[in-house]
């Protein structure tokens, strides 16, 4: 279940003579657990995936046992899960899109939770490794996004008029539109869903290596010379400040992919006036 | 054509220190305006925060895609 996670053998310290085993991408890929044919594709099952489906039945068992008796004096779930609830609602829905988003706040809510609890795999003991730095997973919660925003556009404001309302804000002068039309076009369609889903991948990916890169560093460090020893403290030192910061990211990480969902979710809605 | 310069070595830290310059400035002017907004009207607290926080997520997107190109790019 550890995998290939590059640990620097014993004996890899500072005056070993051995060079800093620096980690690279390849402490994202991990060994395969199980695999399986479905309809004639294989499936494999990994670290990440047992992570994946273990946040999922978290974040369910939470909610369902958050509104199993729903009460008109909360008791400690309950209260829990209309803090989570509100708290979205409040802070993305109402502040973005308004009173009709509401419609959309489980949605955001559920997105919210699930990003935030697969990106706190990244500092829990033994899970340890963010879900959503394999690029696959932000994919998948992008394209959902994408879906969504999309089709609703087209629902609520036609589906020729959504692509024109997107392509032409009004009260430009003409000539603009040449070169405006092009670039929302694509910034809407097809850059939207990228970098929602880089963003997320790229912050997960970055944190885990800072942590992986001054975690090994405290390690070789370990050795009997002045260099090492405050070198060895600083590097772990920084591991726990890291983990902080770390534990800071993953929240606003998971808080701006809902909050750019809302506003996608709001300019389909309500075409720009 | 003979070759003039070349440049070789490790290229995707460098090409993410390029990458990460512009990101800087614009999340320094987009903290440092929210923060004078606040102070200026606290009471529109929560609309300025989270305009700042959109457009720090917004100018962030290209420093990060600077961090993944040398990954991807080898």
């Amino acid at each position: 279940m550890f995998g290939s996670v590059v640990v620097p053998a014993d004996g890899c310290h500072l005056l070993s003579g051995c060079g800093f085993p620096a980690p690279s991408a390849d402490i994202f890929t991990w060994p395969v657990l199980a695999s399986f044919h479905l309809f004639g594709i294989e499936f494999n099952i990994t670290k990440p995936v047992v992570l994946l489906m273990l946040g999922a039945v978290m974040i369910m068992a939470f909610f369902l046992l958050a509104a199993a008796k729903p009460k008109l004096v909360p008791g400690r779930f309950q209260s829990l899960g209309e803090l989570g609830y509100t708290f979205v609602r409040d802070q993305i829905s109402r502040e973005v899109i308004g009173k009709d988003g509401d419609k959309y706040v489980p949605l955001l809510v559920s997105l919210f939770f699930f990003v935030w609890v697969l990106n706190l795999f990244s500092i829990i003991p033994i899970a340890q490794f963010p879900v959503t730095s394999k690029f696959a997973f932000p994919v998948g919660l992008a394209l959902m996004v994408w879906v969504t925003y999309m089709v609703l556009g087209m629902k609520k404001q036609g589906p020729i008029k959504f692509f024109t309302n997107m392509m032409f804000p009004p009260g430009l002068p003409k000539p603009i539109y040449l070169i405006l039309a092009p670039i929302e076009l694509l910034s809407n369609v097809f850059v939207r869903p990228f970098t929602l889903a880089v963003r997320l991948f790229a912050n997960m990916f970055a944190g885990h290596l800072l942590l992986t890169i001054f975690s090994i560093g405290a390690w070789y460090l370990v050795s009997p010379s002045v260099v090492g020893a405050l070198g060895a403290t600083a590097s772990l030192t920084m591991t726990i400040v890291l983990t902080g910061f770390e534990m800071f990211i993953q929240f606003l990480q998971a808080f701006i992919f809902t909050l750019l969902t809302a506003v996608y979710i709001g300019g389909s809605l309500h075409a720009e006036h | 054509m003979s070759l003039l310069a070349e440049v070789t070595g490790s290229l995707g830290p460098i090409g993410y220190g390029l990458a990460a310059i512009g990101p800087g400035i614009g999340i320094g002017i987009i903290f440092g305006n929210g923060v004078q907004a606040i102070a200026r009207q606290p009471e529109a607290y929560g609309v300025i925060r989270q305009n700042m926080l959109l457009g720090f997520a917004l100018a962030e997107a290209l420093a990060l895609i600077g961090f993944v190109a040398p990954f991807v790019l080898k």
